[in-house]
Protein backbone atom coordinates (compact mmCIF):
# COMPACT_ATOMS: atom_id res chain seq x y z
CA UNK A 1 0.00 0.00 0.00
CA UNK A 2 1.25 3.46 -0.76
CA UNK A 3 2.10 6.30 1.92
CA UNK A 4 0.33 8.80 -0.44
CA UNK A 5 -1.96 8.43 -3.46
CA UNK A 6 -3.57 11.55 -5.33
CA UNK A 7 -5.77 10.68 -7.90
CA UNK A 8 -6.06 12.57 -11.20
CA UNK A 9 -7.16 16.02 -8.72
CA UNK A 10 -8.40 19.31 -10.09
CA UNK A 11 -8.87 22.31 -7.94
CA UNK A 12 -10.53 25.50 -9.83
CA UNK A 13 -10.53 28.98 -8.44
CA UNK A 14 -13.55 30.35 -10.19
CA UNK A 15 -12.54 30.43 -13.67
CA UNK A 16 -8.89 29.40 -12.73
CA UNK A 17 -7.50 25.86 -13.11
CA UNK A 18 -4.74 26.14 -10.30
CA UNK A 19 -4.10 22.28 -10.47
CA UNK A 20 -5.55 19.97 -13.22
CA UNK A 21 -5.87 16.14 -13.11
CA UNK A 22 -2.70 15.81 -10.96
CA UNK A 23 -1.68 11.88 -9.93
CA UNK A 24 1.50 11.41 -7.55
CA UNK A 25 1.92 7.98 -5.63
CA UNK A 26 4.43 8.32 -2.82
CA UNK A 27 5.93 4.41 -1.11
CA UNK A 28 7.28 6.07 1.85
CA UNK A 29 10.55 6.57 2.55
CA UNK A 30 11.26 8.76 -0.62
CA UNK A 31 12.71 12.40 -0.75
CA UNK A 32 10.85 13.85 -3.75
CA UNK A 33 10.63 17.60 -5.40
CA UNK A 34 8.39 19.04 -7.07
CA UNK A 35 8.69 22.09 -9.28
CA UNK A 36 7.67 24.52 -11.64
CA UNK A 37 7.36 28.25 -12.45
CA UNK A 38 5.75 31.12 -10.46
CA UNK A 39 1.85 30.43 -10.39
CA UNK A 40 2.12 27.10 -11.71
CA UNK A 41 0.31 25.65 -8.63
CA UNK A 42 2.66 23.88 -6.29
CA UNK A 43 1.29 25.71 -3.16
CA UNK A 44 -2.09 24.70 -3.87
CA UNK A 45 -1.50 21.20 -4.46
CA UNK A 46 0.44 21.15 -0.64
CA UNK A 47 -3.15 22.77 0.64
CA UNK A 48 -5.03 19.93 -1.07
CA UNK A 49 -2.82 17.80 0.91
CA UNK A 50 -3.33 18.96 3.90
CA UNK A 51 -6.87 19.60 3.69
CA UNK A 52 -7.21 23.24 3.59
CA UNK A 53 -9.24 22.95 0.17
CA UNK A 54 -11.12 20.01 -0.76
CA UNK A 55 -10.16 19.75 -4.25
CA UNK A 56 -12.81 20.30 -6.65
CA UNK A 57 -11.85 16.65 -8.88
CA UNK A 58 -9.86 13.56 -7.10
CA UNK A 59 -8.94 12.28 -4.46
CA UNK A 60 -6.20 11.79 -2.57
CA UNK A 61 -5.81 8.74 0.12
CA UNK A 62 -2.92 9.09 2.94
CA UNK A 63 -2.11 5.72 4.49
CA UNK A 64 -4.84 3.91 2.59
CA UNK A 65 -7.87 5.93 4.19
CA UNK A 66 -9.09 8.96 1.97
CA UNK A 67 -8.71 12.31 3.25
CA UNK A 68 -12.18 13.81 1.36
CA UNK A 69 -13.97 15.93 3.86
CA UNK A 70 -11.23 15.69 7.11
CA UNK A 71 -10.22 19.43 8.24
CA UNK A 72 -6.57 19.96 8.10
CA UNK A 73 -6.02 19.34 12.17
CA UNK A 74 -7.43 16.15 11.25
CA UNK A 75 -4.88 15.41 8.51
CA UNK A 76 -2.26 16.60 10.59
CA UNK A 77 -3.33 14.02 13.00
CA UNK A 78 -2.94 11.38 10.58
CA UNK A 79 0.52 12.40 10.08
CA UNK A 80 1.15 14.82 7.21
CA UNK A 81 2.75 18.13 8.86
CA UNK A 82 4.05 21.05 6.71
CA UNK A 83 5.88 24.19 6.34
CA UNK A 84 4.58 26.90 4.77
CA UNK A 85 6.20 29.31 1.97
CA UNK A 86 6.21 32.35 3.99
CA UNK A 87 7.48 31.19 7.76
CA UNK A 88 3.82 30.69 9.84
CA UNK A 89 5.84 30.25 13.00
CA UNK A 90 3.60 32.10 15.84
CA UNK A 91 5.76 34.93 16.50
CA UNK A 92 4.90 35.98 20.00
CA UNK A 93 5.52 32.71 21.78
CA UNK A 94 8.52 31.10 22.43
CA UNK A 95 10.13 28.50 20.59
CA UNK A 96 9.04 26.06 22.94
CA UNK A 97 5.93 27.20 23.22
CA UNK A 98 5.32 26.43 19.60
CA UNK A 99 6.68 23.32 19.40
CA UNK A 100 4.49 22.64 22.35
CA UNK A 101 1.33 24.03 20.59
CA UNK A 102 1.90 21.86 17.39
CA UNK A 103 1.43 18.93 19.45
CA UNK A 104 -2.39 19.81 20.47
CA UNK A 105 -3.71 16.25 18.60
CA UNK A 106 -1.60 14.39 21.02
CA UNK A 107 -2.19 15.75 24.25
CA UNK A 108 -5.11 13.51 25.00
CA UNK A 109 -6.92 15.22 28.07
CA UNK A 110 -9.85 17.40 28.15
CA UNK A 111 -10.05 20.92 29.30
CA UNK A 112 -11.22 19.82 32.50
CA UNK A 113 -7.89 18.25 33.15
CA UNK A 114 -6.08 21.01 32.46
CA UNK A 115 -8.47 23.29 35.14
CA UNK A 116 -8.01 20.36 37.85
CA UNK A 117 -4.31 19.53 36.77
CA UNK A 118 -5.36 16.14 36.44
CA UNK A 119 -2.83 12.91 36.73
CA UNK A 120 -3.58 12.88 32.95
CA UNK A 121 -2.73 16.75 32.21
CA UNK A 122 0.08 16.49 34.25
CA UNK A 123 1.50 13.09 32.28
CA UNK A 124 0.52 14.54 29.25
CA UNK A 125 2.23 17.89 29.41
CA UNK A 126 5.53 15.86 30.66
CA UNK A 127 5.06 14.16 27.58
CA UNK A 128 4.82 17.11 25.43
CA UNK A 129 7.57 18.78 27.13
CA UNK A 130 9.98 16.15 26.83
CA UNK A 131 9.53 15.71 22.82
CA UNK A 132 9.81 19.19 22.37
CA UNK A 133 13.18 18.95 24.34
CA UNK A 134 14.42 15.99 22.70
CA UNK A 135 12.89 17.76 19.14
CA UNK A 136 14.66 20.84 20.37
CA UNK A 137 18.09 19.03 20.92
CA UNK A 138 17.64 16.96 17.78
CA UNK A 139 17.29 20.40 15.64
CA UNK A 140 20.18 22.20 17.69
CA UNK A 141 17.71 24.71 18.86
CA UNK A 142 17.99 23.76 22.72
CA UNK A 143 19.82 27.39 23.23
CA UNK A 144 16.86 29.60 21.51
CA UNK A 145 14.18 27.43 23.40
CA UNK A 146 12.75 30.76 25.54
CA UNK A 147 13.79 33.37 22.51
CA UNK A 148 10.42 35.00 20.73
CA UNK A 149 10.43 33.11 16.45
CA UNK A 150 10.44 37.00 15.65
CA UNK A 151 13.90 37.93 17.18
CA UNK A 152 15.71 35.15 15.88
CA UNK A 153 17.29 35.59 11.85
CA UNK A 154 15.52 34.03 8.82
CA UNK A 155 17.81 31.16 8.52
CA UNK A 156 17.05 30.36 12.18
CA UNK A 157 12.94 30.91 12.00
CA UNK A 158 13.21 28.21 9.21
CA UNK A 159 14.47 25.84 11.22
CA UNK A 160 12.55 26.31 14.06
CA UNK A 161 9.51 25.72 11.20
CA UNK A 162 10.87 22.28 10.71
CA UNK A 163 11.29 21.73 14.20
CA UNK A 164 8.03 22.47 14.77
CA UNK A 165 6.41 20.06 11.73
CA UNK A 166 8.78 17.05 12.86
CA UNK A 167 7.50 17.40 16.62
CA UNK A 168 4.07 16.13 15.18
CA UNK A 169 6.41 13.15 13.89
CA UNK A 170 4.51 13.17 10.73
CA UNK A 171 5.24 9.91 8.13
CA UNK A 172 4.71 12.32 5.22
CA UNK A 173 6.48 15.80 5.67
CA UNK A 174 5.91 18.65 3.27
CA UNK A 175 8.24 21.45 2.64
CA UNK A 176 7.08 24.20 0.64
CA UNK A 177 10.28 26.12 -0.53
CA UNK A 178 12.41 26.02 2.40
CA UNK A 179 15.76 27.50 0.82
CA UNK A 180 13.58 30.91 -0.36
CA UNK A 181 15.43 33.57 1.52
CA UNK A 182 18.23 32.16 2.53
CA UNK A 183 21.38 32.89 2.05
CA UNK A 184 24.38 30.78 0.92
CA UNK A 185 25.57 29.47 3.72
CA UNK A 186 22.07 29.01 5.41
CA UNK A 187 21.46 26.97 1.90
CA UNK A 188 23.91 24.48 2.44
CA UNK A 189 22.39 24.01 6.19
CA UNK A 190 19.40 23.08 4.54
CA UNK A 191 20.65 20.45 2.34
CA UNK A 192 22.06 19.26 5.54
CA UNK A 193 19.36 19.28 7.95
CA UNK A 194 17.29 17.74 5.31
CA UNK A 195 19.25 15.03 4.75
CA UNK A 196 19.79 14.55 7.94
CA UNK A 197 16.06 14.16 8.89
CA UNK A 198 15.60 11.50 6.48
CA UNK A 199 18.37 9.49 6.76
CA UNK A 200 16.93 9.39 10.57
CA UNK A 201 13.41 9.64 10.90
CA UNK A 202 11.33 7.04 9.34
CA UNK A 203 9.76 9.72 6.74
CA UNK A 204 8.83 10.53 3.44
CA UNK A 205 9.65 14.35 2.40
CA UNK A 206 8.32 15.92 -0.57
CA UNK A 207 9.46 19.22 -1.08
CA UNK A 208 8.16 22.29 -3.41
CA UNK A 209 11.89 24.41 -4.53
CA UNK A 210 12.94 27.13 -6.93
CA UNK A 211 16.50 26.57 -6.04
CA UNK A 212 17.71 23.92 -8.20
CA UNK A 213 20.68 23.22 -6.52
CA UNK A 214 18.75 22.04 -3.66
CA UNK A 215 16.35 20.21 -5.61
CA UNK A 216 19.22 18.44 -7.58
CA UNK A 217 20.92 17.32 -4.17
CA UNK A 218 18.09 16.54 -2.19
CA UNK A 219 15.46 14.73 -4.50
CA UNK A 220 15.44 11.14 -6.05
CA UNK A 221 12.46 11.80 -8.26
CA UNK A 222 11.25 15.47 -9.65
CA UNK A 223 7.90 15.92 -10.67
CA UNK A 224 7.72 19.58 -12.72
CA UNK A 225 4.20 21.60 -13.30
CA UNK A 226 3.28 24.34 -15.07
CA UNK A 227 -0.01 25.81 -15.43
CA UNK A 228 -1.33 22.86 -12.99
CA UNK A 229 -0.38 20.39 -15.54
CA UNK A 230 2.18 18.01 -15.01
CA UNK A 231 4.71 18.28 -17.95
CA UNK A 232 7.84 15.84 -16.69
CA UNK A 233 8.77 13.57 -14.39
CA UNK A 234 11.68 11.87 -13.40
CA UNK A 235 15.12 11.74 -11.74
CA UNK A 236 17.52 14.90 -11.38
CA UNK A 237 19.71 14.58 -14.64
CA UNK A 238 15.94 13.68 -16.91
CA UNK A 239 14.65 16.80 -15.09
CA UNK A 240 17.76 18.85 -15.90
CA UNK A 241 17.48 18.20 -19.56
CA UNK A 242 13.97 18.02 -20.29
CA UNK A 243 13.34 20.13 -22.97
CA UNK A 244 10.02 21.13 -21.90
CA UNK A 245 10.90 22.20 -18.21
CA UNK A 246 13.85 24.25 -19.80
CA UNK A 247 10.99 25.75 -22.22
CA UNK A 248 8.44 26.33 -18.99
CA UNK A 249 11.49 27.98 -16.90
CA UNK A 250 12.96 30.12 -19.67
CA UNK A 251 10.10 31.27 -21.82
CA UNK A 252 9.38 29.76 -24.55
CA UNK A 253 11.19 31.73 -27.66
CA UNK A 254 9.07 30.64 -30.09
CA UNK A 255 6.27 33.41 -29.43
CA UNK B 1 6.69 27.13 48.28
CA UNK B 2 7.31 29.31 45.12
CA UNK B 3 4.53 27.14 43.48
CA UNK B 4 1.56 28.50 46.34
CA UNK B 5 2.94 31.51 47.62
CA UNK B 6 0.49 33.20 45.25
CA UNK B 7 -2.16 31.42 46.01
CA UNK B 8 -1.36 31.56 49.66
CA UNK B 9 -1.03 35.54 49.40
CA UNK B 10 -4.13 36.06 47.36
CA UNK B 11 -5.51 33.82 50.26
CA UNK B 12 -4.52 35.86 52.87
CA UNK B 13 -5.93 38.89 51.46
CA UNK B 14 -9.10 38.03 51.03
CA UNK B 15 -9.36 36.66 54.51
CA UNK B 16 -8.29 40.01 56.05
CA UNK B 17 -10.90 41.26 53.88
CA UNK B 18 -13.62 39.26 54.97
CA UNK B 19 -12.37 39.36 58.68
CA UNK B 20 -12.49 43.41 58.11
CA UNK B 21 -15.71 43.81 56.56
CA UNK B 22 -16.93 41.44 60.20
CA UNK B 23 -15.60 43.27 62.46
CA UNK B 24 -16.60 46.39 60.76
CA UNK B 25 -13.23 48.25 60.21
CA UNK B 26 -14.42 49.28 56.33
CA UNK B 27 -17.88 50.98 56.10
CA UNK B 28 -20.70 49.80 53.56
CA UNK B 29 -19.48 52.26 51.28
CA UNK B 30 -15.72 50.77 51.02
CA UNK B 31 -17.29 47.01 51.20
CA UNK B 32 -19.27 48.00 48.04
CA UNK B 33 -16.43 49.14 45.99
CA UNK B 34 -14.20 46.12 46.97
CA UNK B 35 -17.00 44.29 45.56
CA UNK B 36 -17.35 46.07 42.61
CA UNK B 37 -13.86 45.68 42.13
CA UNK B 38 -14.21 41.69 42.73
CA UNK B 39 -16.90 41.97 39.88
CA UNK B 40 -14.61 44.17 37.61
CA UNK B 41 -11.67 41.70 37.69
CA UNK B 42 -14.14 38.45 36.61
CA UNK B 43 -15.23 40.94 33.52
CA UNK B 44 -12.07 41.95 33.03
CA UNK B 45 -10.27 38.76 32.92
CA UNK B 46 -13.11 37.07 31.20
CA UNK B 47 -13.17 39.41 28.62
CA UNK B 48 -9.56 39.45 28.18
CA UNK B 49 -9.20 35.97 27.39
CA UNK B 50 -11.64 36.59 23.85
CA UNK B 51 -9.96 39.83 22.94
CA UNK B 52 -6.38 39.35 24.41
CA UNK B 53 -5.53 35.85 24.24
CA UNK B 54 -7.85 34.94 21.03
CA UNK B 55 -7.79 38.21 19.15
CA UNK B 56 -11.43 38.31 18.69
CA UNK B 57 -13.22 41.53 19.36
CA UNK B 58 -16.20 40.82 21.39
CA UNK B 59 -17.92 43.72 22.28
CA UNK B 60 -21.45 41.74 23.90
CA UNK B 61 -19.92 40.58 27.00
CA UNK B 62 -22.39 42.51 28.93
CA UNK B 63 -25.24 39.97 27.37
CA UNK B 64 -23.26 37.07 29.19
CA UNK B 65 -23.45 38.89 32.59
CA UNK B 66 -27.10 39.79 32.11
CA UNK B 67 -28.06 35.82 31.79
CA UNK B 68 -26.00 34.69 34.26
CA UNK B 69 -27.58 37.63 36.38
CA UNK B 70 -31.49 36.85 35.63
CA UNK B 71 -30.84 32.99 36.09
CA UNK B 72 -29.03 32.97 39.24
CA UNK B 73 -31.52 35.75 40.35
CA UNK B 74 -34.45 33.76 39.34
CA UNK B 75 -33.14 30.32 41.21
CA UNK B 76 -32.30 31.99 44.18
CA UNK B 77 -35.37 34.15 44.54
CA UNK B 78 -37.54 30.73 43.76
CA UNK B 79 -36.17 29.00 46.42
CA UNK B 80 -35.56 31.69 48.97
CA UNK B 81 -38.07 34.31 48.80
CA UNK B 82 -41.57 35.64 48.54
CA UNK B 83 -41.88 36.91 45.27
CA UNK B 84 -45.85 37.72 43.16
CA UNK B 85 -44.81 35.63 40.20
CA UNK B 86 -42.91 32.68 40.94
CA UNK B 87 -44.70 32.61 44.72
CA UNK B 88 -43.43 31.62 48.28
CA UNK B 89 -40.10 30.36 48.81
CA UNK B 90 -39.60 26.64 48.16
CA UNK B 91 -36.83 25.54 50.96
CA UNK B 92 -36.36 26.77 54.34
CA UNK B 93 -34.41 29.89 54.55
CA UNK B 94 -31.55 27.79 56.79
CA UNK B 95 -30.07 26.24 53.51
CA UNK B 96 -29.64 29.52 51.11
CA UNK B 97 -25.60 29.69 51.95
CA UNK B 98 -25.31 26.01 50.75
CA UNK B 99 -27.46 27.07 47.56
CA UNK B 100 -26.70 30.43 47.11
CA UNK B 101 -23.57 29.01 45.38
CA UNK B 102 -24.80 26.53 43.33
CA UNK B 103 -27.49 29.29 41.85
CA UNK B 104 -24.62 31.44 40.70
CA UNK B 105 -23.03 27.98 38.94
CA UNK B 106 -26.33 27.29 37.42
CA UNK B 107 -25.84 31.29 35.95
CA UNK B 108 -22.14 30.68 34.70
CA UNK B 109 -23.45 27.27 32.96
CA UNK B 110 -26.32 29.14 31.33
CA UNK B 111 -24.40 31.91 30.41
CA UNK B 112 -21.85 30.02 28.70
CA UNK B 113 -24.69 27.97 26.97
CA UNK B 114 -25.64 31.01 25.21
CA UNK B 115 -21.91 31.90 24.37
CA UNK B 116 -22.31 28.91 21.89
CA UNK B 117 -24.50 31.93 19.59
CA UNK B 118 -21.30 33.50 19.25
CA UNK B 119 -18.67 30.40 19.55
CA UNK B 120 -20.72 29.17 16.35
CA UNK B 121 -20.66 32.04 14.14
CA UNK B 122 -16.68 32.49 14.72
CA UNK B 123 -15.88 29.06 13.35
CA UNK B 124 -16.43 31.11 10.17
CA UNK B 125 -16.32 34.62 11.15
CA UNK B 126 -13.44 36.91 12.05
CA UNK B 127 -12.54 40.45 13.50
CA UNK B 128 -15.60 42.80 11.94
CA UNK B 129 -18.44 40.54 10.99
CA UNK B 130 -17.83 38.85 14.21
CA UNK B 131 -17.90 41.96 16.66
CA UNK B 132 -20.98 43.00 14.93
CA UNK B 133 -22.70 39.44 16.02
CA UNK B 134 -21.37 40.09 19.60
CA UNK B 135 -23.59 43.64 19.47
CA UNK B 136 -26.15 41.46 17.92
CA UNK B 137 -26.39 39.05 20.41
CA UNK B 138 -26.21 41.87 23.59
CA UNK B 139 -29.38 43.19 22.10
CA UNK B 140 -31.09 39.82 21.68
CA UNK B 141 -30.60 39.19 25.01
CA UNK B 142 -31.77 42.54 26.81
CA UNK B 143 -34.64 42.63 24.30
CA UNK B 144 -35.42 39.24 24.98
CA UNK B 145 -35.74 40.10 28.37
CA UNK B 146 -37.53 43.15 28.28
CA UNK B 147 -40.27 40.85 26.60
CA UNK B 148 -40.33 38.01 29.64
CA UNK B 149 -43.17 39.89 31.64
CA UNK B 150 -42.95 36.56 34.01
CA UNK B 151 -39.60 38.12 35.17
CA UNK B 152 -40.89 41.93 35.02
CA UNK B 153 -39.84 42.50 32.06
CA UNK B 154 -38.60 46.39 31.52
CA UNK B 155 -39.07 46.92 35.15
CA UNK B 156 -36.69 44.80 36.04
CA UNK B 157 -36.77 41.53 38.51
CA UNK B 158 -36.48 41.91 42.63
CA UNK B 159 -36.08 40.18 45.80
CA UNK B 160 -32.47 39.08 45.59
CA UNK B 161 -31.81 41.06 49.35
CA UNK B 162 -34.33 39.09 50.65
CA UNK B 163 -32.21 36.16 49.65
CA UNK B 164 -28.70 37.68 50.88
CA UNK B 165 -30.54 38.42 54.29
CA UNK B 166 -31.43 34.70 54.36
CA UNK B 167 -28.23 34.07 54.06
CA UNK B 168 -27.03 36.71 56.90
CA UNK B 169 -29.99 35.16 59.18
CA UNK B 170 -28.14 31.69 59.75
CA UNK B 171 -25.17 33.38 60.07
CA UNK B 172 -24.01 36.91 60.32
CA UNK B 173 -20.97 37.31 58.27
CA UNK B 174 -20.23 39.55 54.98
CA UNK B 175 -21.81 36.66 53.04
CA UNK B 176 -21.82 38.41 49.61
CA UNK B 177 -17.93 39.77 50.15
CA UNK B 178 -17.09 35.95 50.68
CA UNK B 179 -19.01 35.03 47.68
CA UNK B 180 -17.75 37.47 45.54
CA UNK B 181 -14.14 36.86 46.89
CA UNK B 182 -14.30 33.10 46.12
CA UNK B 183 -15.87 34.18 42.61
CA UNK B 184 -13.02 36.49 41.40
CA UNK B 185 -10.65 33.90 42.75
CA UNK B 186 -11.82 30.99 41.15
CA UNK B 187 -12.01 33.31 37.64
CA UNK B 188 -8.09 33.93 38.25
CA UNK B 189 -7.68 30.20 38.73
CA UNK B 190 -9.32 28.77 35.93
CA UNK B 191 -8.11 31.24 34.03
CA UNK B 192 -4.27 30.82 34.70
CA UNK B 193 -4.50 27.01 34.76
CA UNK B 194 -6.40 27.14 31.39
CA UNK B 195 -3.70 29.69 29.62
CA UNK B 196 -0.73 28.07 30.84
CA UNK B 197 -1.79 24.42 30.17
CA UNK B 198 -0.63 22.99 25.83
CA UNK B 199 -4.48 23.45 25.31
CA UNK B 200 -5.02 26.90 25.98
CA UNK B 201 -2.42 27.97 24.52
CA UNK B 202 -3.75 26.87 21.57
CA UNK B 203 -5.85 30.08 21.86
CA UNK B 204 -2.82 32.48 20.91
CA UNK B 205 -2.02 30.11 18.45
CA UNK B 206 -5.24 31.06 16.86
CA UNK B 207 -4.80 34.77 17.61
CA UNK B 208 -1.42 35.06 15.91
CA UNK B 209 -1.42 32.47 13.09
CA UNK B 210 -5.37 30.86 12.50
CA UNK B 211 -4.24 29.20 9.76
CA UNK B 212 -0.52 27.64 10.94
CA UNK B 213 -2.42 26.41 14.13
CA UNK B 214 -5.13 24.73 12.23
CA UNK B 215 -2.30 22.91 10.31
CA UNK B 216 0.00 22.21 13.31
CA UNK B 217 -3.39 20.23 14.67
CA UNK B 218 -5.01 22.64 16.92
CA UNK B 219 -8.66 22.01 16.59
CA UNK B 220 -9.45 25.68 15.83
CA UNK B 221 -13.18 25.49 16.33
CA UNK B 222 -13.31 23.53 19.45
CA UNK B 223 -10.88 25.61 20.96
CA UNK B 224 -12.93 28.74 20.05
CA UNK B 225 -16.20 26.86 21.29
CA UNK B 226 -14.48 26.27 24.96
CA UNK B 227 -13.05 29.86 24.77
CA UNK B 228 -16.10 31.47 24.69
CA UNK B 229 -18.20 28.87 26.50
CA UNK B 230 -15.45 29.85 29.27
CA UNK B 231 -15.33 33.79 28.76
CA UNK B 232 -19.41 33.71 29.19
CA UNK B 233 -19.61 31.19 31.91
CA UNK B 234 -17.42 33.54 33.98
CA UNK B 235 -19.30 36.68 32.45
CA UNK B 236 -22.13 34.89 34.23
CA UNK B 237 -21.06 34.57 37.44
CA UNK B 238 -19.67 38.15 37.47
CA UNK B 239 -23.21 39.06 36.54
CA UNK B 240 -24.87 36.11 39.54
CA UNK B 241 -23.20 38.18 41.97
CA UNK B 242 -23.65 41.50 40.47
CA UNK B 243 -27.48 40.86 40.69
CA UNK B 244 -26.98 39.88 44.69
CA UNK B 245 -24.83 42.78 45.82
CA UNK B 246 -27.02 45.07 44.11
CA UNK B 247 -30.46 43.26 45.38
CA UNK B 248 -32.71 44.43 41.62
CA UNK B 249 -31.58 44.26 38.13
CA UNK B 250 -32.91 45.39 35.30
CA UNK B 251 -31.79 44.76 31.39
CA UNK B 252 -30.77 48.22 30.39
CA UNK B 253 -28.04 47.94 33.31
CA UNK B 254 -26.36 45.21 31.03
CA UNK B 255 -26.64 47.22 27.73
CA UNK B 256 -23.84 48.08 25.08
CA UNK B 257 -22.49 50.66 27.69
CA UNK B 258 -21.74 47.71 30.48
CA UNK B 259 -19.97 46.11 27.45
CA UNK B 260 -18.06 48.99 26.84
CA UNK B 261 -16.64 49.20 30.44
CA UNK B 262 -15.08 45.60 30.54
CA UNK B 263 -13.70 46.80 26.98
CA UNK B 264 -12.04 49.84 28.52
CA UNK B 265 -10.67 47.46 30.99
CA UNK B 266 -8.94 45.20 28.82
CA UNK B 267 -7.47 47.60 26.97
CA UNK B 268 -6.38 49.13 29.72
CA UNK B 269 -4.86 46.99 31.72
CA UNK B 270 -3.59 45.45 28.35
CA UNK B 271 -4.47 42.53 25.53
CA UNK B 272 -3.39 39.38 27.24
CA UNK B 273 -2.32 40.09 30.28
CA UNK B 274 -4.13 38.25 33.44
CA UNK B 275 -2.41 40.89 35.54
CA UNK B 276 -3.03 43.74 33.55
CA UNK B 277 -6.86 43.19 33.56
CA UNK B 278 -6.57 42.75 37.50
CA UNK B 279 -4.63 45.80 38.05
CA UNK B 280 -6.94 47.58 35.40
CA UNK B 281 -10.38 46.18 37.06
CA UNK B 282 -9.30 47.78 40.34
CA UNK B 283 -8.13 51.16 38.82
CA UNK B 284 -11.04 51.43 36.86
CA UNK B 285 -13.13 50.47 39.87
CA UNK B 286 -11.27 53.12 41.72
CA UNK B 287 -11.46 55.70 39.13
CA UNK B 288 -15.41 55.56 38.61
CA UNK B 289 -15.48 56.05 42.24
CA UNK B 290 -13.50 59.26 42.31
CA UNK B 291 -15.70 60.44 39.01
CA UNK B 292 -18.65 59.86 40.48
CA UNK B 293 -19.40 63.32 42.08
CA UNK B 294 -18.94 64.47 38.75
CA UNK B 295 -21.85 62.15 37.74
CA UNK B 296 -23.35 62.07 33.32
CA UNK B 297 -19.93 64.03 32.88
CA UNK B 298 -18.42 60.63 34.08
CA UNK B 299 -19.38 59.62 30.88
CA UNK B 300 -17.11 62.15 28.74
CA UNK B 301 -13.65 61.70 31.09
CA UNK B 302 -14.04 58.21 30.74
CA UNK B 303 -13.99 58.11 27.37
CA UNK B 304 -11.38 60.27 27.39
CA UNK B 305 -8.75 58.36 29.24
CA UNK B 306 -9.85 55.88 26.65
CA UNK B 307 -8.99 58.39 23.62
CA UNK B 308 -5.54 59.15 25.43
CA UNK B 309 -4.87 55.53 26.00
CA UNK B 310 -5.16 54.44 22.53
CA UNK B 311 -3.00 57.86 21.76
CA UNK B 312 -0.08 57.24 24.22
CA UNK B 313 0.06 53.84 25.33
CA UNK B 314 -2.21 52.10 23.11
CA UNK B 315 -0.73 48.70 25.00
CA UNK B 316 -2.30 49.35 27.84
CA UNK B 317 -0.56 49.57 30.96
CA UNK B 318 1.05 46.21 30.66
CA UNK B 319 1.36 45.66 27.42
CA UNK B 320 0.64 41.43 26.67
CA UNK B 321 3.02 40.92 29.71
CA UNK B 322 2.53 39.47 33.06
CA UNK B 323 3.53 41.34 36.01
CA UNK B 324 6.22 38.45 36.33
CA UNK B 325 7.77 39.84 33.10
CA UNK B 326 7.75 43.30 33.89
CA UNK B 327 9.17 42.56 37.43
CA UNK B 328 11.39 39.30 36.89
CA UNK B 329 12.59 39.71 40.26
CA UNK B 330 8.72 38.61 41.64
CA UNK B 331 8.91 35.06 39.84
CA UNK B 332 11.60 34.25 43.01
CA UNK B 333 8.35 34.65 44.89
CA UNK B 334 5.46 32.88 42.57
CA UNK B 335 4.96 31.05 39.83
CA UNK B 336 2.69 31.77 36.53
CA UNK B 337 1.60 28.31 36.29
N1 LIG C 1 -7.34 30.73 -2.72
C1 LIG C 1 -7.13 31.06 -4.01
N2 LIG C 1 -8.10 31.67 -4.71
C2 LIG C 1 -7.90 32.01 -6.01
N3 LIG C 1 -6.79 31.75 -6.70
C3 LIG C 1 -5.78 31.12 -6.06
C4 LIG C 1 -5.90 30.75 -4.68
N4 LIG C 1 -4.76 30.15 -4.30
C5 LIG C 1 -3.96 30.15 -5.38
N5 LIG C 1 -4.57 30.73 -6.43
C6 LIG C 1 -4.01 30.87 -7.78
O1 LIG C 1 -3.61 29.59 -8.22
C7 LIG C 1 -2.41 29.67 -8.96
C8 LIG C 1 -1.37 28.76 -8.36
O2 LIG C 1 -0.93 29.32 -7.15
P1 LIG C 1 0.14 28.63 -6.22
O3 LIG C 1 0.29 29.47 -5.02
O4 LIG C 1 -0.22 27.22 -6.02
O5 LIG C 1 1.45 28.73 -7.11
P2 LIG C 1 2.92 28.25 -6.78
O6 LIG C 1 3.28 27.24 -7.80
O7 LIG C 1 3.05 27.86 -5.36
O8 LIG C 1 3.73 29.57 -7.09
P3 LIG C 1 4.99 30.20 -6.33
O9 LIG C 1 6.18 29.57 -6.91
O10 LIG C 1 4.90 31.64 -6.67
O11 LIG C 1 4.83 29.94 -4.88
C9 LIG C 1 -2.00 31.12 -8.97
O12 LIG C 1 -2.41 31.69 -10.19
C10 LIG C 1 -2.75 31.72 -7.82
O13 LIG C 1 -3.05 33.07 -8.06
MG1 LIG D 1 4.01 28.54 -3.72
Amino acid sequence: MSLLKIDEMTQRFGGLQAVSKFEIELQGGELVGLIGPNGAGKTTIFNLVSGFYQPTEGGISFNGSNTAGLKPHQVTSMGIARTFQNIRLWHDMTVMDNIRIAQHYRKGYSVFDAFLRTKKYRDSEKRIENIAWEMLEAMDLKEFAHELPKNLPYGLQRRVEIARAMSIKPKLLLLDEPAAGLNSADVEGLIKLVRWIHDNFDITIWMIEHQMKVVMSLCQYIKCIDFGATIAEGTPEQIQNDPTVIKAYLGDDTI
Amino acid sequence: MRKYSLNIAFAVGCLLIVAGAQAGLFNLYVQSVILFMGINIILSSSLNLVNGNMGEFSCGHAAFMCVGAYVSSIVTVLLFAQNKILGAPLLPPDLAPFFFPIAIIVGGVVAALVGILVAVPSFKTRGDYLAIITIAVNYMVISGIENLDIVGGPRGFMGMKQVVYAMSDVVDIPWMMIWTLLGTAFTLWILRRYISSTYGKGVNAICQDEIAAEIMSVNTNKIKLVTFMLSSGLAGIAGGLFAHVIGYVNPQSFNILKSTECLVMVYLGGMGSLSGSVLSAVLFTLMLEALRPLQIIKWVIIPLILVLLMQFRPEGIMGNKELSDVFPKLRRYFTFK
